[in-house]
């Protein structure tokens, strides 16, 4: 009896030490929340939150001597902000069109935009309430993914351009590099379709949002020739496998780009000579929103040019409002890995969506550049069969025992 | 020959541990890009960003308070669960055992979708607007439920029945020789199962991927950062966890050695 309470006690004393730290954690962050420096003006707004979904690392959190966006806009009007972050502009729409997730604002890019816009998921813009927006330079309305602008205000905009290690590389001036056969396997390509294609479509000088069918097949067959030189199909490890050498060239958005040059002084960034990719994200109010009055004030907020520039001074990205500029360094406005001259812009492309038809298609091309082509399905069956050969063998030979053990 | 098999010992723990070591070591890296492969010294920078960066402990917390809550409400679930699929008769026992075990063979992904699309159906159907915490904290008890009922069973089976009954013929109420009697010696599986919910709610991405709504837990929080870079700020977080955990499983295994040698050892058996 009495080693049993004792035994009793060392489990509760256990479980009291693992509460305590968690408790101990989780006030750390409560404190760190700022939960309890409740300092909100009254304008009637106190109680509302919205819910921000934004790309990840896309908004100065306050590290590093930035400014809290979030923080600064709740001190302001009162209304508190939970923010969360997605990964793709595909994961927002799947959690979109979903259900259960009521988003008040959202910040997808252009293609995107179009598909929702298509799809009637956006709210229509009260631009009275958005006073700011003429912040926004002549050249950022009226987008082609947004015509008319009434469903989006821009928040980043960038190039897609191509990195390479000076050490190895004397000069790159456009795509033709990734398909240089003496950098073979130290090259690197983006891992989704749309991006790839766009680099390919660059190349053969189509326009990046071709519904042509042979034009697709073309740039397919282009990739599928480029498949054996390419190291990896990568995403955010580009990063890290420029930096160390193990590749040489490499595509990415201009955003990013800035800091990697920086502080390498043998990577360097071009935006290729075949012309490119310019991605916009911007601000959209999903329709099922039911705080739109909030939401307006939150995309008010951030198109104030002060607000901007601290923002775009830790993200990175090339912001749209020419008056936020004053903010940034002058190193980052003259660069023009962020700020690129006319002459450079002219030969972008911005990405609408697709029409469904063509956007399947494209995706089919893909998988078979990246798997092959459409002889992996006998191996999948093979497999299949090999599997349930192994389990039938198995039950038989079970069979056969419990027999010879009966007899 | 003893020699080789403490070699491959070796590089068994090596193998294990490798990644770990590497994540920590470069928790420590001091780089401006965030390298995780080129080192540049030692800096503990990234350990007080961590502590700056509001939307990783806010993450963190909805974590730990959904693991948590986890925990204890599928512990307590599951041990009830398990001593009423004790008594039951073999064929019942047979039918009930297979469907707890559904869930665990299941993918992950289609107890994902499948509770997602329950979920929004419910929350239309109550006027609700969103799913959130409630719901997140719905699907990890339903997933851990399993697992605590597969590590109460095996201690109720051992367990003398005529104890129960010897403590009630001893004039002891039903629910007190239930905790008297039965409840200690089956403690050991209670608290394994706890541990084991605890963790595998903090773990999980690919159900809560699904049924967070607007919440967001620390996983789906390190998923969302693929795009750029990962921080090494996770590193430091990372860091921090492990060393918590290594920290209460010495504190246990010290606090047991001391007390007796016997039993008990639930902790150790998990971990």
């Amino acid at each position: 009896m009495r080693a049993r309470w004792k035994s009793m006690n060392k489990f509760l004393r256990v479980l009291l030490i693992a509460v305590l730290t968690i408790l101990l954690v989780c006030s750390l962050a409560l404190k760190a929340l700022g939960l309890e420096t409740d300092t909100a003006i009254s304008d009637g707004m106190q109680d509302v939150t919205i819910n921000v979904y934004n790309w990840g690392e896309y908004i100065a959190n306050g590290t590093d001597e930035s400014m809290d966006v979030n923080a600064e806009f709740t001190a302001r009007t009162g209304i508190k902000v939970n923010y969360t972050t997605f990964d793709s502009n595909e994961s927002l729409y799947s959690k979109l069109a979903g259900g259960g997730a009521d988003y008040d604002i959202i910040i997808p890019s252009d293609y995107m935009i179009s598909k929702l816009i298509e799809e009637d998921m956006l709210m229509e813009l009260d631009f009275s309430k958005i006073p700011n927006y003429e912040n926004i330079d002549e050249e950022f309305r009226n987008p082609s993914y947004d015509p008319g602008n009434r469903f989006s205000v821009p928040y980043t905009w960038g190039l897609v351009g191509l990195f390479y290690n000076t050490d190895y590389i004397d000069e790159v001036t456009g795509w033709s590099a990734l398909w240089d056969e003496q950098y073979s396997g130290k090259i690197l390509m983006f891992d989704n379709p749309r991006d790839s294609f766009g680099i390919a479509q660059a190349m053969l000088g189509y326009s990046l949002n071709t519904t042509d069918e042979s034009e697709l097949q073309d740039a397919a067959a282009l990739l599928k020739q480029q498949k054996p030189l390419v190291q990896a199909y990568v995403m955010d490890q580009i990063f890290d496998k420029m930096e160390n050498g193990e590749a040489w060239l490499a595509p990415y958005y201009s955003g990013d780009a800035a800091i990697l040059v920086e502080e390498n002084d043998n990577i360097s960034f071009v935006i290729p000579e075949e012309g490119t990719n310019y991605f916009v994200d911007a601000i959209c109010i999903p329709r099922a929103s039911d705080k739109a009055d909030a939401a307006h004030a939150y995309i008010n907020f951030l198109c104030d040019p002060e607000i901007a520039g601290a923002n775009m001074d830790y993200v990175g990205y090339s912001t749209p409002i020419s008056a936020a500029k004053e903010y940034l360094e002058e190193e980052v406005v003259g660069n023009p890995i962020y700020y690129p001259d006319e002459e450079t812009l002219s030969r972008t492309e911005v990405f609408v969506n697709l029409p469904s038809q063509t956007s399947m298609l494209v995706d089919r091309l893909w998988a078979e550049v990246k798997m092959g082509g459409p002889g992996d399905g006998i191996v999948l069956i093979a497999i299949i069969l090999v599997f349930i050969l192994i389990y039938v063998a198995i039950i038989v030979y079970k069979r056969r025992k419990r027999k010879r053990e009966l007899m | 020959m003893k020699i080789g098999s403490k070699i491959y010992t070796a590089l068994i723990f090596l193998f294990l541990y490798a990644p770990i070591i590497v994540l920590i070591v470069f928790s420590f890296n001091d780089t401006q890009t965030g390298s995780r492969s080129v080192w540049g010294g030692v800096t503990l920078k990234w350990y007080q960003k961590l502590f700056e960066d509001k939307m990783i402990l806010e993450a963190l917390r909805n974590t730990l308070v959904i693991a948590l809550i986890t925990a204890v409400g599928s512990t307590v679930l599951g041990t009830v669960a398990a001593i009423g699929i004790n008594s039951m008769k073999r064929r019942p026992k047979r039918v009930m055992m297979n469907i707890t075990n559904f869930p665990m063979i299941n993918p992950e992904i289609v107890t994902g979708v499948s509770m997602m699309l329950l979920f929004v159906f419910a929350v239309n159907l109550f006027g609700g607007r969103s799913l959130g915490m409630v719901t997140l904290i719905m699907a990890h008890i339903t997933f851990c439920l399993p697992y605590v009922i597969l590590s109460v069973l095996p201690k109720l089976r051992q367990l003398d029945p005529n104890m129960y009954e010897a403590a009630q013929d001893l004039g002891c109420p039903p629910v007190k020789a239930f905790f008297k009697v039965v409840m200690p010696q089956i403690m050991s599986g209670i608290v394994t199962g706890a541990i084991m919910a605890f963790t595998l709610s903090i773990d999980d991405f690919v159900i809560s991927y699904f049924t967070s709504g607007t919440t967001q837990t620390l996983p789906i929080y390190i998923y969302s950062m693929t795009r750029k870079r990962i921080s090494p700020e996770i590193n430091a977080l990372s860091t921090v966890l492990f060393a918590v955990i290594i920290v209460l499983l010495i504190i246990v295994n010290v606090r047991q050695r001391k007390d007796k040698p016997v039993d008990e050892g639930a902790v150790e058996v998990h971990e």
